[in-house]
């Protein structure tokens, strides 16, 4: 393998050396974001000046199946949250079937913390655009989606922009490039519900349906969207393909780790100093991200942080070091799921952040399971509760014995979302909960924790 | 159905009539419009989302009438239309405002200062949650994460985005709302009414000029890596009025 020696380049990324060792110019890799800067980034014309859709001219040069074990060969996993291998999917549609194939992007972004496929969509959806080109090509589908969650039309007008420009430009319509072949895409806007960031129901709701999931087996691979053959991706994975395509699957392995290779967007949101998106090699630190941005606002330090969105269970200052790829993170004891990093200071209450999470899991819960319906209902009774300063301490097992009956015993990860941060603020912050049981009610200052707080002292 | 034990009984008397439909132009017009959505899918009932969609932009909400036109353009019953109308947040169910004003109190936001937002709007408008002033200009509504934390906290005026909001900002806003004084958002395209949005969402594209290119490209947030990985402005004073000691931490700036 030719991943040992570029490795080294970027070795700074697994390496914790407090940070400061390292430039920052190192440590990131902008290549989706490369070009977010430009006056008007979102155009065909931009995306064409920095060798946008040279990935499809190679693609098309290729097999659909060398297509498909290219980008397994890549190593590229799933954005989404899971870390699927985004090859491997496209391989699981059976060929030669007779059926429609169809690919699905799931651009309904929603777990809490997550911004990076607004952003990505809003400054670069032709990024997205050749990807699904790409993949439609290898998967043979001629008609596929982009379902992207209603609550954000800034970006479903650059979308419909972009997608009428690569019609007028002959990428979409009939016999893409002389390839013989078609593809139509239709950009389809939800209507307000996170549950449909979960493929199954994703695919329920674009049927025109309730967005609830479906027992797997049969996948989607199989049996998908009107029971065909369906990938159903995300966003940033197939936005990063025709940047493998274009400048090879090896200049892709060189960055992040042997099993978590290549680059993705980091969201650094909450009470730090710099939040934004930081595009770097998998396997970058919090501790790197914080230290070239500024740190946490001044005169604060890190409380707890989520490596993930809210259903990947939290993290203290304990560990700012874990490598956020894969299995750094994985090893850790939590996820690195959308790589939503919601870094919270000193002046958080625990409580009120795990209470909010709950009572927005109870919100979105579909409503099928039993054990979800009705356990994130009586998550949010209890931990209203003890926010308020009537809990008693018996009710600290009994958020934890809920949580218990609804971790693994749903249809999909929704339940099992639910329960992370129950688990995790538990473990690491028991006695905070204890505080406000044994002081009847919240010992924190919600001023103190808002944008504006530290002005209005110095005022 | 049976009678609530306070005793104020459910009428079990003639069952409510059919909704009554819209008349002939309108009706004509939308279904025009229906099926241009329906043709983009392979399966008609792919389109009841956006046709949802369409019948809030003629009404402003989901009415049984609008429910009466989805089931029969589309071969459903109107039960089948209505549950998935009262699954999704964005169906508003009666009459609202022509500004769905949405706080993010999703926890990140609310931290950073959504649930005083939230609040001070309540009070300055005079409304509750999901209530619209008495004008029908703005409906108030708290919402849940919209994948823009590194603006937090956010406010969402018909699917726009305002980041970074402040209180005063956010009754600022409500005010020119309320004035009928034309509002440009962080991210996006100058206001236009809730029918007009819900347009868009039904998948007819925002012909206004310039409306795509509105508020340029990439937020300040979205750019603060780029920034940083290029040597520029290390610590992005671009981003957040939060900065008095931002200049502590040297790290080595420019190039």
């Amino acid at each position: 393998m030719s991943v040992s020696t570029p490795k080294e380049r970027h070795g700074g990324t697994s390496q914790p050396e407090a940070g400061g060792g390292t430039s920052p110019e190192k440590l990131l890799a902008p290549v989706l974001s490369a070009f977010w800067d430009e006056p008007e980034s979102w155009t065909l014309e931009t995306y064409r000046r920095h060798e946008g859709y040279e990935g499809l001219r190679k693609a098309l040069a290729m097999t659909p199946d060398e297509v498909i074990a290219y980008v397994k060969d890549s190593g590229l996993r799933g954005r989404g949250g899971a870390g699927f291998p985004t090859g491997m999917k496209w391989q699981f549609i059976p060929q030669g079937d007779g059926k429609p194939h169809y690919l699905v992007v799931n651009a309904d972004e929603s777990e809490p913390g997550t911004c990076k496929d607004i952003p990505l969509l809003f400054a670069n959806p032709h990024s997205l655009v050749e990807g699904m080109i790409i993949a439609c090509y290898a998967i043979r589908s001629e008609h596929a989606f982009i379902y992207l969650r209603g609550e954000t039309v800034p970006v479903l007008r650059r979308l419909h922009e972009a997608v009428r420009e690569a019609y007028a430009a002959g990428y979409l319509g009939k016999d893409i490039g002389g390839s013989g072949r078609n593809l139509d895409i239709t950009v389809h806007a939800g209507a307000g519900a996170y549950i449909c960031g979960e493929e199954t129901a994703l695919l329920d709701s674009l049927e025109g349906r309730r967005g609830q999931p479906r027992l797997r087996p049969p996948f989607p691979a199989v049996e998908g969207l009107y029971a065909c053959p369906t990938v159903v991706n995300n966003v940033e994975s197939i936005a990063s393909v025709p940047a493998i395509l274009n400048k090879g699957k090896d200049w892709f392995k060189a960055m992040g780790t042997e099993k978590s290779p290549g680059f993705t967007l980091y969201s650094l949101s909450g009470h730090v100093a710099g939040p934004g998106q930081y595009e770097a090699p998998l396997g970058i630190t919090l501790r790197q991200l914080l230290d070239m941005s500024g740190g946490m606002r001044p005169g604060h330090r890190l409380k707890f942080w989520t490596p993930g969105g809210s259903s990947t269970p939290m993290f203290t200052d304990e560990h700012l070091d874990v490598p956020l790829d894969y299995e750094g993170v994985g090893a850790a004891g939590s996820m690195l799921g959308t790589k939503a990093l919601q870094c919270f200071d000193e002046t958080t209450c625990v409580v009120r952040a795990v209470t909010r999470w709950t009572e927005f899991y109870a919100h979105e819960s579909c409503g099928k399971c039993t054990p979800c319906r009705e356990g994130t209902y009586w998550l949010v009774q209890l931990l209203r509760d003890i926010e308020a300063g009537k809990g008693v301490m018996s009710d600290l097992d009994k958020l934890n014995d809920i949580a218990d009956n609804i971790n693994g015993k749903s249809f999909c990860a929704l339940g099992d979302g639910a329960a992370s941060p129950i688990f995790s603020s538990l473990k690491y912050f028991r006695a905070e909960y204890e505080q406000h049981i044994t002081g009847k009610g919240c010992p924190f200052d919600p001023r103190k924790s808002t944008l504006w707080a530290d002005t209005e002292v110095n005022a | 159905m049976t009678a609530n034990p306070t005793g104020q009984g459910v009428s079990l008397g003639m069952p409510q009539l059919p909704a009554p439909d819209f008349p002939a132009d309108v009706r004509a017009r939308l279904e025009a419009d229906a099926a241009e959505v329906i043709a983009r899918y392979p399966d008609s009932r792919s389109a009841l989302l956006p046709l949802l969609h369409l019948t809030q932009s003629e009404e402003g909400h989901v009415s049984r009438t609008g429910i009466r036109f989805c089931a029969e353009v589309l071969g459903l019953t109107t039960a089948e239309v209505t549950a998935v109308a009262t699954f999704y947040t964005m169906y508003r169910r009666k009459p609202s405002g022509d500004y769905q004003v949405g706080v993010c109190t999703n926890t990140l936001c609310a931290v950073m200062g959504g649930d005083a937002i939230f609040d001070e709007l309540k009070q300055h408008l005079g409304v509750g949650n999901n209530e619209t002033t008495p004008d029908g200009k703005v409906t108030l509504e708290h919402i849940e994460c919209n994948a823009a934390c590194d603006y937090a906290p956010v406010v969402m005026v018909n699917w726009e985005f305002f980041d970074n909001q402040t209180p005063e900002s956010a009754k600022a806003l409500v005010d020119d709302l309320l004035a009928g004084r034309p509002v440009e958002p962080t991210r996006g395209a100058p206001l236009c009414t809730y029918k007009e949005t819900a347009r868009i969402l039904a998948g007819f594209p925002d012909e206004r000029e310039g409306a795509v290119a509105a508020s340029g490209g990439a937020g300040p947030a979205s750019l603060i890596g780029l920034r940083i990985a290029r040597g520029e402005s290390p610590h992005a004073p671009v981003v957040h009025p939060r900065g008095e000691a931002r200049g502590e931490t040297t790290t080595e700036g420019g190039e």
